[in-house]
């Protein structure tokens, strides 16, 4: 190989370890399992013409090689949302790449304009949901057919996701929004059942603190350990137990003041 | 008439939450219909006397297997369908009543629903492990056929 074609190699060479760096960092920092991550990347390396690479993930970090050439890269994982259709997207750009419908160049393009939008459904279709989450969960749990606690259970739960949704912006910790977001909605609920509006305020809380259940950590922790990825498995399953400890820390201290 | 409100929330319920963790559109509905089924299932078995264990076992048995087919014919990652849908299986109940009764100064209550929530997360886990069975099994059929295909073998 002449000088020239060692370069292009190696630039291309990295722009893949980029390329499905970044794709296995979006998925990571959204909610995805680790074994899709790994099979998604190690794809984009196939594609690519890569038939060998070594990915090695963890729910803080990916490290990627690939055969001889440009050596192994680390992509850090610092935020951690829920943010599903951003798995889709990269799932359906993988696809097309295979499909050869995109480039190299065009997929990475495509990854950082990813990266920088969100593409969550407007906020008022949110509060909408979490009402819609609270209330009819409140009469399969409990079985409770009452309209005012019904409806009080939806008005609670789309208040507390709102200081929930409002708290994650302004703190980093995630526990701690949750852990206000369910004092909040603990309160909110005896008082309404004090001035006669609900009548059940055990039912009232359950429905109202469904919407901030972390059902994405407790899903993949238990997907993670049955794939064998019991570094990322127990990592996950420890992030879902603090965040059921503050919800239920911020109950329990309502219940034990009132 | 309770059993009609009941599938009407469960949908309402498990589509919400989907909006919540932002799942594609063109997945709501199906992991409504994914939820409202397991739910009929588990809800049946309980009617019958099965018990709730062994109800949320099968729920998360059907919850997985029937994501897996959701999630083949609609291209998209399995973890879409099967979180809304396991939404209205959390033993929710019985962990705020663990709490209560452990704020309240009830130990041995607060044990027993801390019981319960470990019965029915263990039963909900073993459920999603035999779903990944079954599904790992479809998998090798699939491939199998169409291997058989391409090559022209016929099977014996």
């Amino acid at each position: 190989m002449t000088e020239k074609e060692l370069d292009e190699k190696s630039v291309r060479d990295n722009l893949v370890l980029k390329t499905a760096l970044t794709a296995g960092r979006i998925m990571m920092e959204n909610g995805s399992e680790v074994a899709r991550v790994e099979d998604t990347m190690k794809r984009i390396a196939k594609n690519a013409g890569i038939e060998h690479s070594k990915i090695f993930i963890m729910v803080t970090g990916i490290l990627m090689s690939i055969q001889d050439g440009a050596g192994a890269q680390i992509e850090p994982v610092t935020k951690r949302t829920f943010d599903l259709q951003k798995i889709v997207v990269v799932n359906d750009l993988s696809r097309q790449y295979a499909h050869h419908d995109i480039t190299l160049d065009e997929f990475a393009r495509q990854l950082n304009e990813l990266d920088k939008n969100s593409l969550y459904f407007p906020f008022w279709l949110q509060l909408l949901a979490a009402a819609f989450v609270s209330g009819p969960l409140e009469v399969v749990f409990r079985h409770n057919y009452n309209l005012c606690d019904f409806l009080i259970t939806c008005l609670v739960g789309a208040i507390g996701w709102a200081i929930f949704y409002y708290l994650s912006k302004l703190v980093r910790v995630r526990f701690v929004s949750e852990f206000i977001a369910s004092v909040v909605i603990a309160v909110l609920a005896m008082v309404s059942v004090h001035f006669g509006l609900g009548i059940n305020s055990d039912d009232i809380i359950i429905g109202s603190v469904m919407p901030l259940v972390p059902g994405v950590p407790i899903t993949n922790a238990m997907r993670d350990v049955l794939d064998g990825n019991l570094v990322s498995g127990p990592a996950r399953a420890v992030e879902a137990g603090m965040s059921a400890a503050a919800i239920g820390l911020g109950i329990a201290m309502v219940i034990q003041f009132y | 008439m309770a059993f009609l409100i009941s599938i009407v929330a469960t949908y309402a319920a498990t589509v919400s939450f989907g909006i919540l963790i932002n799942i594609p559109r063109r997945a709501l509905n199906v992991s409504g219909l994914i939820g409202v089924l397991a739910w009929v299932i588990y809800s049946g078995i309980v009617q019958i006397g099965g018990g709730s264990v062994t109800g949320n076992l099968i729920g998360a048995f059907v919850i997985g297997v029937a994501s897996m087919q959701a999630a083949r014919h609609k291209k998209m990652p399995v973890i879409i369908f099967t979180i809304p849908s396991l939404v209205p299986f959390v033993p929710g109940g019985q962990a705020y009543q663990m709490i209560k009764n452990f704020a309240l100064g009830n130990p041995a209550v607060a044990a027993d629903y801390l019981l319960q929530v470990v019965m029915i997360a263990g039963a909900l886990a073993f459920g999603f492990v035999l779903s990944e069975l079954a599904n790992s099994l479809q998998r090798r059929y699939l491939t199998r056929q169409k291997l058989l295909k391409q090559t022209g073998i016929k099977e014996k």
